[in-house]
């Protein structure tokens, strides 16, 4: 019986191992490109650095005290909410907008360029077009709600409005995105179950909840961790449109994190406020997936 | 356990360039058992969304019994169709699943438990009710989908579309004689396209044959066996197809080359020919002579009528052999019985048997042989 138990065992040993060398490029890439710029932050989170010569181990003074800073902790909650509001707005938004998009004919590629449109914009410029766009005085659209509700609105003064302004900056530039997920998802269905829904007498609200829904569980969970992790890092556009402002109201973490880090060089402060960041989006994404994968089965 | 007509129905997916179904007119009749069997692509899943609604046919109406349902949507005709794979609401229970086409159309709740379990009582499924309907094997998600259809009242059809594609062999037979079982206790119309002719053959109380949007013939599993009309029916069913040789008449004789085979007799009727034309023979001119290898007879006496052959090779196959000839460069197909000693190369004397073997004029059959020796007494 043991005999015949290690025959493969054996058999293992006398493989040679080399093909582990073609993982080396691998390895050294993400080395360069993860792994030590990883390490150099958390080189500084844990110093005090006055020069790169001149610095003393504070041990985990820096992670204390960001973690009981007010700033970051209202930038956090506000950025939470933004991630929030953004994932409630384009998911649903984006469902709704792949279920509407044409399934064949010649009128699909023109709905998939208009819907792409938006992503193929830099973060930079969707910033500047918005940042345009909403002013009171000279942008379209700014101007019209100033002048068709009559409603005053105002993002370099009113903390409400700068705030609107980002979202739907966000919600312009990224539904699409969902949308193109969603659709593809939709696409991949079979014919047959929209046939036996028909043939099941079902409503288009029951087909959608019960065949199109289930199915885009794999799409959305990307649609979700990609659109999570974007909105929760998001710095170009709100610091393009309103710099943070007014006051602290569109201020996010990215935000406040790069003040520290470039504005003031704080890098001790910077390198654990990076980390804990880091840490945050992994352990939420995290969750996200299990929960998302688990209540599938 | 209405019948269903379709009344000069066609359909073509592209604006009438080509047909999927060309213009037919055929009755499904109620209560029966129908195999339509024909290739991939030949027309049969169009045809069966016709019936279903799923397709509004191009030209032509359909009738359920009297009523016109031409252009009655899917949801409002009843019927029952399996798909090629299991389509269920996957994150549904089993249960939920055979509630959902009553619950769609408002029956109450009480009358929704009491149809569901007679259905589940049916089918078997009464143990597997509260489960996920996902987590089922591919055979019981097909039963499943099944009694979606069946749940319902008075279901005009039940229409599968080679629904045991993605079951195991094994499992086939079971759910091949659980469906027969289904049919005998409900009596419904059932339509049950396949491109295996095993399938169709032992399922069905007729088969019918689909070849390029046309159904070429229909009847019992049997009588295509045995006497096939079209010369696609021949090749599809039979394993191997039928042989199918180049001939000639000649003043009322078959020939291949100078060979005498036998007598053309015409049979318009089969043929769908006038019986004016069948009445006086055959004309003269080419055709084709089928006859399945079951029927053609290897070493008799080398004597007229038959046809000399070349034995180019044998196949064992277990309970028999099919010898490979070759008539001058046609291939012919023998079955015999195992163990009989055929060399390669050497010469044999092939006889095809009347009433068995028949003629064919642009694929559809025209006469069979009759025996030769009746020219002679007569």
């Amino acid at each position: 019986m043991t005999e015949v138990g290690e025959e493969p065992r054996a058999d293992l040993k006398r493989r040679n191992n080399r093909a582990w060398w073609l993982v080396l490029p691998v390895v050294v890439s993400v080395a360069f490109t993860a792994v030590i710029p990883l390490m150099t932050v958390v080189n500084f989170s844990v110093q005090d650095v006055f020069t790169p010569s001149d610095r003393i181990f504070v041990g985990l003074e820096w992670f204390r005290s960001i973690t009981r800073d007010p700033e970051v902790r209202s930038a956090f909650v506000r950025t939470l909410l933004f991630s929030a509001q953004v994932l409630l707005l384009e998911i649903p938004l984006g469902v709704a907008l792949a279920v509407c998009m044409p399934r064949r004919g010649v009128w699909v590629s023109v709905a998939l360029v208009l819907v792409a449109l938006p992503l193929l914009i830099p973060w930079n410029v969707v910033g500047t077009i918005w940042q345009i766009f909403a002013r009171g005085d000279i942008g379209l659209g700014g101007w019209a709600v100033n002048h068709v509700p009559g409603v005053d609105f105002n993002y370099t003064l009113d903390s409400t409005d700068a705030w609107i302004t980002v979202l739907v900056m966000d919600v312009w530039h990224w539904t699409p995105l969902v949308a193109l997920l969603a659709y593809a998802g939709l696409r991949s269905i079979p014919e047959p179950y929209f046939q036996a829904a028909q043939i099941d007498a079902a409503s288009a609200w029951a087909t959608f909840r019960h065949i199109q829904l289930p199915r885009l569980r794999g799409v959305l969970t990307i649609a979700i961790l990609l659109r999570f992790m974007d909105s929760f890092m998001i710095y170009t556009e709100p610091f393009v449109v309103t710099g943070g402002g007014p006051g602290n109201a569109t201020s996010f973490l990215s935000i406040l994190l790069s003040k520290i880090a470039v504005g003031q060089f704080d890098l001790g402060p910077a390198g654990a406020f990076s980390l804990l960041y880091f840490l945050f989006v992994q352990i939420l994404c995290y969750v996200f997936f299990t929960v998302l994968t688990r209540s599938g089965r | 356990m209405a019948d269903i007509r379709l009344e000069g129905v066609g359909h073509s997916y592209d604006g009438g360039r080509t047909w999927a179904v060309k213009p037919m007119t055929w009755t499904w009749r109620g209560s029966r058992a129908y195999a339509l069997l024909g290739p991939s692509g030949c027309g049969k899943t169009t045809l069966l969304n016709i019936i279903s609604g799923l397709i509004i046919p191009t030209v032509g109406r359909v009738f359920f019994d009297d009523r016109d349902v031409t252009g009655v949507p899917t949801a409002g005709r009843n019927i029952a169709q399996v798909f090629q794979f299991p389509v269920l609401y996957e994150e549904m229970s089993v249960y939920d699943n055979l509630a959902f086409p009553l619950r769609n159309r408002k029956y109450p709740a009480k009358e929704v438990d009491q149809r569901v379990r007679q259905v589940a009582r049916l089918l078997s499924l009464e143990e597997h009710l509260g489960r996920r309907s996902r987590r089922l094997d591919a055979g019981r998600q097909q039963i499943v989908s099944l009694g979606r259809g069946l749940v319902r009242s008075q279901v005009a059809a039940v229409l599968l579309d080679e629904p045991l594609t993605v079951v195991d062999p094994a499992l086939k037979w079971t759910l091949r004689s659980k469906l027969k079982e289904i049919h005998r206790d409900t009596g419904h119309t059932l339509v049950y396209v396949t491109h295996d002719q095993t399938e169709a053959l032992t399922f069905a109380d007729e088969v019918v044959v689909v070849n390029d949007g046309a159904i070429v013939q229909a009847g019992e599993p049997a009588e295509l066996f045995l006497s096939p009309a079209h010369e696609f029916v021949g090749h599809f069913i039979g394993s191997p197809g039928m042989n199918m040789l180049p001939a000639e008449i000649v003043a009322g004789v078959v020939r291949i080359g100078p060979s005498e085979v036998g007598l053309a007799a015409a049979d318009g009727v089969h043929a769908g020919r006038s019986d004016v034309e069948a009445a006086d023979g055959l004309p003269a001119g080419p055709v084709r002579i089928g006859v399945r290898p079951e029927f053609v007879v290897i070493g008799g006496p080398r004597r007229s009528p038959g046809v000399a052959a070349t034995v180019t090779g044998t196949d064992r196959m277990g309970a028999y052999d099919l010898v490979h000839t070759l008539v001058g460069e046609h291939p012919v197909l023998v079955k015999t019985e195992a163990g009989a000693l055929h060399e390669p190369g050497s010469a044999a004397f092939l006889h095809f048997p009347a009433e068995r073997t028949f003629l064919f004029r642009d694929q559809v059959r025209c006469g069979s042989l009759a025996p030769l020796d009746g020219r002679s007494t007569a």
